[in-house]
């Protein structure tokens, strides 16, 4: 075939290299690959197939939020805003307020990050400042096993491991030396909101080490290198020149982990305790958000009760994705445009 | 050459910049947190190594013949197993795996392959947001969606419940390996006359295989051991199923009914189904990366 593109010039004969045979069988055999209208209608089906896909996924969270707006809508117009702000929860009279259910998801979570953030930050500052290099592969991955794990053998391994630590060893421990605060008070049942936080903690420390970790390899060496040689221990060098630059990941970490700790529901709902009331002590029994959905959806009776449940999850489905929109803006402030890896 | 004090390395003429030798305090603080460092990474693993050590302990004694072909018996009765949960599992995790790997595969495709744009965004924040969407909320929504429609729990239900967490995961996935391919490749197959979507089925996806069925593997063992949006979608049966339009026994939701009772007998085959449970993800999941490294697909 001759290149359009050129000019050439005009003969009057035809072009002999053209009348050829074995030219022409050249240009028959490649012709249909080279002529673009021969597939331009596979093309256009498969690629209006794929953006589908991509229309469906947006179709999902449309539909999430359809289906719990309607849901809702009963429970909605029946208690409005004082929904949130009853702490009633009476499905024999058919009265719903949403405080104690709002109150322990904010107090399990907030627990659970007192706990896990430390220590995820601990460990990911090990792996990739302190620990030797050849370690480091095999440590990432052990934390991120604990990702691994399904919600519901955690519960199990609370119940039946953790349970009985926290009441035989812990909690007494906790009452005879802070107790006078408060927040340590009342029989050791083991299952409680002290349990709910620790079971958490443990399941959110994966994904904040893990982020932290990505969040930490992006700060530059050159940052490293020259707080080391300002004369700096390794300790001044991880305070000065790591963590500080890395503030806001970390941060967008830990949130993500709230995120996370905020829709927990198997293994929170094993060892809370599941009594929607309001306690100080984290020794009490306590209920979240999603255990009430995962304890009493099944068995709602009347509409308003479902409507009321289900108006708990819309509530649980904003908090969440108001908390991951801004974890992940601040994750991404750090890392400049590389996603963030998926987060298991 | 020995020099005895910083006096003698001076150069004549030139101001002396005498470095205070590090104060202990600065030294304690660096050994004292590695130490602690260290200590929460222990901390950490501590945990770990507990859960998986219980329950080889408690699992193992448990699993039996009769565990795995058997369904479970009446309260009191001892013996009995989970072998319908086992199953029923597996028929939800394949529902959700055909609805959910060619939708979040297609989605991935658009990303890499047609949503370098404004759409792509909106798709990309929208699959972030769904990933971060708590299980137990989508399992609301698979409820009213099938549920509600077909009057009872069931299979199907529990299996879109999956599908709809899966998409995100594979989607974003799918995309990131895509993208790792060298756009030199595309272009290679587009200068041969290929067309645009045998080149994206046939070189650019067959290029990014294995790392697009790493990620579905990753989907697939992040909701195989879902309990909470399998509650209310199906259900949990104590007898076999075989039909997908009623509610269906899974073995996670079996594992958390078992857990919950006061039954010891009961206690103890909570234990081997989760062992069960995790053997068969991690089983599921390290065939099929042999599979991908050595089998069929390594040319790919």
């Amino acid at each position: 075939m001759s290149n359009q593109a050129l000019p050439r010039p005009r003969f009057d004969a035809p072009d002999p290299e053209r009348e050829t045979k074995a030219a022409l069988k050249i240009e028959a055999r490649t012709a249909p690959l080279l002529q673009g209208k021969v597939s331009e209608i596979p093309d256009a089906v498969f690629g209006w197939a794929m953006r589908l896909c991509g229309i469906a996924v947006v179709a999902v969270l449309g539909l999430i939020v359809y289906q719990l707006l309607i849901g809702s809508s009963l429970s909605w117009h029946a208690f409005g805003f004082k929904f949130f702000g009853q702490s009633d929860w009476n499905p024999v009279e058919d009265q719903y307020g949403a405080l104690p259910f709002i109150y322990g998801t904010l107090v399990s979570s907030l627990l659970s990050l007192l706990i896990a953030v430390p220590l995820a930050v601990g460990v990911a500052v090990f792996i990739t400042e302190i620990s030797p290099a050849r370690f480091r592969g095999a440590l990432s991955f052990t934390t991120e096993l604990l990702a691994a794990i399904p919600s519901v053998v955690y519960g199990l391994w609370a119940i039946f491991v953790l349970v009985p630590i926290l009441r035989l060893y812990v909690q007494p421990f906790l009452g005879k030396t802070l107790g006078w605060t408060g927040f340590f008070s009342g029989p050791p049942y083991g299952i409680g909101m002290l349990a709910a936080g620790v079971i958490l903690a443990i399941m959110v420390i994966p994904i904040i080490s893990s982020i932290t970790r990505e969040v930490l390899t992006v700060v530059p060496q050159h940052q490293r290198e020259a707080v080391l040689a300002l004369g700096a221990t390794r300790w001044e060098m991880i305070r000065m020149g790591v963590l500080r630059n890395a503030r806001a990941g970390i941060v967008g970490a830990i949130i993500l982990g709230l995120g996370r700790a905020l829709g927990e529901t198997m293994a929170v709902t094993m060892v809370i305790g599941n009594r929607p009331e309001i306690a100080k002590s984290l020794f009490a029994p306590g209920y979240t958000m999603a255990s009430v959905l995962a304890n009493e959806f099944t068995e709602a009776t009347g509409d308003l009760y479902l409507s009321a449940l289900i108006e708990i999850g819309l509530a649980l489905f904003f908090v969440t994705i108001v908390v991951n929109a801004l974890a992940r803006l601040m994750v991404w402030s750090v890392t400049r445009g590389q996603p963030a890896k998926s987060l298991v | 050459m020995n020099f005895n004090s910083a006096a003698e390395l001076a150069t004549p003429g030139v101001p002396q910049v005498v470095i205070p030798p590090m104060s202990w305090r600065r030294r304690f603080t660096d050994k004292a947190m590695t130490a602690v460092a260290a200590l929460t990474v222990i901390l950490v693993l501590l945990p770990l190594f507990a859960i998986f050590a219980y329950l080889v302990y408690k699992g193992i004694g448990s699993i039996n013949l009769a565990f795995l072909t058997q369904t479970p018996k009446p309260v009191g009765e001892p013996g009995g197993g989970m072998a319908n949960a086992i199953v029923g599992s597996m028929v939800i995790l394949a529902i959700a795996s055909v609805i959910g790997v060619p939708l979040g595969i297609g989605a991935g495709i658009f990303l890499s392959e047609y949503g370098r744009n404004r759409y792509g965004d909106i798709v990309r924040f929208v699959s972030d947001v769904l990933n971060g969407v708590p299980s137990i909320v989508i399992g609301i929504v698979a409820y009213g969606l099938v549920v509600m429609r077909q009057k009872h729990f069931s299979a199907l239900a529990g299996g879109v419940a999956l599908a709809i967490m899966m998409i995100p995961t594979i989607a974003r996935t799918t995309e990131q390996m895509l993208l790792l391919v060298p756009q030199a490749i595309r272009e290679a197959a587009y200068g041969l006359g290929v067309s645009r979507w045998r080149t994206t089925l046939s070189i650019t996806l067959r290029t990014a295989i294995s790392g697009v069925i790493t990620g579905v593997m990753l989907a697939f063992a992040r909701v195989a051991g879902e309990t909470a949006p399998l509650l209310f979608t199906a259900f949990g049966n104590q007898f076999w199923n075989w039909k997908s339009d009623q509610p269906t026994a899974a073995l996670s939701l079996q594992i958390f009914t078992y857990a919950i009772s006061p039954f010891d007998e009961w206690h103890r085959q909570a234990w081997a189904g989760a062992l069960v449970l995790i053997v068969l993800i991690v089983g599921a999941v390290s065939a099929v990366r042999i599979a991908v490294k050595h089998g069929t697909l390594s040319g790919a």
